[in-house]
């Protein structure tokens, strides 16, 4: 119960479908109070609608949802202690910049210099002084999102819901407004529930990140965890780059793949056991083919400035390992890999389906393309 | 309706585009532009055709601007109640689902395919002493109503035959409406019908504005209905117009329709200046 007063928000069951399709499968998530929680996944994963969800603009076809213990389902948008900066802020065109921050505190009977002094601040926080008359249209982008934020935190909500508020600013923006809302969040210690598809932006501000897919939640975890400890192929693949490999747990610390025995720190799996071995590009040390654990060929070798990134041959597997030292492309080398950067998972429905290097250029490819921001789910 | 337009690439309009414009420039100048330049010449002259300004001189006195005032009023009376009727419908209009929306649109439009006089007559056939709506009074043991012949008979008139006019461009703004305004202004505390007084309404200005210009325009200038359903017993200054055009005072007549013409544009022009400071998307630019 004591554990429960500090959760601000809970899903218990949450099931949504549309036109017989079922987006979210059985949601289940804790959030608490004062936290910054990133819902991360691709397209049609169903984390805007379950932001949406929490903010009230849709209703579970089943399960629950809980504000401090109270169950909130039939409670309208305007009556929950939430608020929201929309994928493309939805600012009101009719009104400017100062009437849009004080849209909230009007209707709850604010005015005069007490509210004047109050978007005032809020306009300083999100470096727009100076900006109260202009109107929404000559706004740039990363303005007209400042301007949201605004719009929302005047209105101090326990929660702020933010979907996918940077999809739309270009790179370097991007970066900036991710250090400021981070910034923003602690200074005003209140809840963020962040949607987004980038893994990197969630790696960076989040306190807890909700890796989702397919309408269900994979992991829930800090970063570091998510990283370090990711719980099925689909995560391992989605966050960062990995290796992944099938593998056999022989017994507690000891694990087999591509034909040799290697040591673990990975116990509890049981003996004899089929799982998922995931190796992380950077924890692979290349070295001489004789003091190789194993031995592959160089098939490809591309400059990434910090690192070289090489696709290495190891018996029809391709490899990409992260390396400060140069090695040719056609050149026979060795493997070295510590026990500790062996993270061994269960196998699960993502088995084989990612972590082989084989089609790399096309992935790359895939990469390098900047993703659309989803505009519905 | 721009008729000369520069070519995609900026060469200026080629010679295929001139003969493309050139039957409607052709009707715009034949049937626009020539009979307004008639009905000035005609505005300003006798009978003899010598220059006077009696003609507009004689709109502006008691009896004209009496006639006046009344068509200014009922005409009114006819927007405002188009308003109250076609706002909420467009709304309702609007946020229903796509199939019930064509549904919708096209009972709206329907009575419009029949012909005016016969929408009108077909009022006088339920309005009458005897018409229908008294014979079910009667049926009913009550006292028959005296319905035809009144300013209200003839507001109803208006009322009827224009409303598709106010609905269809506010229905078309509301079309445009971007919901997620609607869930920002929830979000942000708005209960529903705050949705609607600070949101919905304030963008739905423009459509509103050419709703109610397409109304009362053609309001304020009928004499068909208050000659049927006002039985002739007032005159309406399209009546006047009617009038003079018929006892072959086509000076006088001109002269009407000129101040009216004026009077309508400068009223045009106010109303543009409020529909400048509201969101983008009427009908009339």
């Amino acid at each position: 119960m004591n554990k429960d007063a500090e959760r601000i928000i809970q899903l218990r069951n949450v099931v949504k479908s549309f036109d017989g399709e079922t987006v979210l499968d059985h949601i289940n998530l804790d959030i608490a109070d004062k936290e910054f929680v990133t819902l991360l996944g691709p397209s049609g994963c169903g984390k805007t609608t379950t932001l949406r969800i929490i903010g009230g603009f849709e209703t579970p076809d089943s399960g629950e949802v809980f504000f401090d213990g109270v169950a909130v389902d039939h409670i309208p948008p305007y009556k929950r202690p939430v608020n929201t900066v929309f994928q493309k802020y939805a600012l009101f065109p009719h009104l400017n910049v100062y009437e849009n921050i004080a849209f909230g505190p009007k209707l709850k009977g604010a005015s005069g210099p007490g509210l004047t002094k109050k978007v005032q601040e809020m306009l300083e926080l999100v470096n727009l002084k100076g900006f109260e008359k202009r109107r929404i249209s000559t706004l740039s982008g990363g303005q007209q999102q400042r301007v949201a934020i605004a719009r929302a935190l005047i209105n101090e909500p326990r929660v702020l819901l933010l979907d996918e508020p940077l999809g739309a600013l270009d790179l370097k923006l991007r970066k900036d407004m991710q250090f400021e809302l981070k910034n923003i969040q602690k200074r005003m210690g209140i809840t963020f529930v962040y949607v987004t598809h980038d893994q990197e932006e969630a790696l960076s501000m989040s306190d807890t990140v909700v890796v989702m897919d397919n309408g269900q939640i994979q992991q829930i975890g800090t970063p570091q965890d998510i990283y370090n400890e990711p719980k099925n192929a689909f995560v391992a693949d989605f966050i960062g780059e990995s290796n992944i490999l099938d593998g056999q747990m022989i017994e507690d610390y000891v694990v087999t793949f591509s034909g040799k025995r290697f040591r673990c720190l990975d116990a509890g799996f049981g003996t004899r056991t089929p799982v998922d071995v995931v190796v992380r590009p950077e924890d692979v040390d290349v070295v001489s083919v004789e003091r190789g654990m194993l031995t592959g060929t160089v098939t490809s070798v591309t400059f990434k400035g910090v690192h070289f990134e090489i696709i290495v041959d190891v018996n029809g597997f391709k490899w990409m390992i992260q390396t400060t030292d140069f090695v040719e492309e056609g050149a026979a080398i060795g493997l070295y890999i510590e026990p500790d950067a062996i993270h061994i998972m269960n196998k699960s429905e993502f088995s084989g389906m990612f972590g082989d290097y084989s089609s790399f250029s096309d992935e790359l490819e895939h990469l390098s393309d900047v993703e659309e921001p989803e505009d519905d789910e | 309706m721009k008729t000369a337009v520069k070519n995609r690439d900026g060469r200026g309009v080629s010679l295929l585009r001139r003969i493309a414009a050139a039957p409607h420039v052709a009707w715009s100048v034949l049937f626009v532009v020539v009979p307004l330049i008639f009905v000035a010449y005609y505005s300003f002259t006798d009978r003899e055709f010598s220059f006077t300004l009696d003609n507009i001189a004689a709109f502006f006195t008691p009896r004209y601007l009496q006639i006046l005032w009344r068509s200014v009023k009922l005409a009114l009376l006819a927007t405002g109640f188009c308003l109250l009727i076609g706002y909420p419908a467009a709304y309702f209009i609007a946020r229903a689902d796509a199939k019930k929306q064509k549904i919708l649109i096209m009972l709206i439009m329907l009575p419009m395919w029949m012909n005016f006089l016969i929408r009108t007559y077909a009022w006088m056939v339920i309005l009458q002493d005897k018409g229908i709506f008294n014979s079910v009074l009667l049926s009913l043991g009550l006292k028959p109503l005296k319905l035809m012949y009144n300013e209200g008979a003839v507001v109803l008139g208006m009322v009827y035959d224009y409303l598709p006019y106010m609905i269809m461009p506010i229905y078309s703004v509301m079309l445009k409406l971007d919901p997620r305004l609607v869930e920002a202004a929830s979000d942000l505390g708005c209960n529903g019908f705050q949705v609607l007084r600070k949101v919905v309404v304030p963008q739905s200005v423009p459509g509103v504005i050419s709703g109610i210009m397409m109304v009362f325009v053609p309001s304020i200038s009928t004499f068909y209905i208050s000659q049927k359903l006002g039985g002739g017993t007032f005159l309406l200054i399209g009546d006047v117009i009617e009038n003079q055009y018929t006892a072959n005072n086509l000076h006088m007549a001109a002269a009407i329709s000129l101040v009216l013409m004026i009077l309508l544009l400068a009223g045009m022009f106010v109303m543009n200046r409020f529909a400048d400071d509201g969101a983008e998307g009427g009908l009339i630019p």
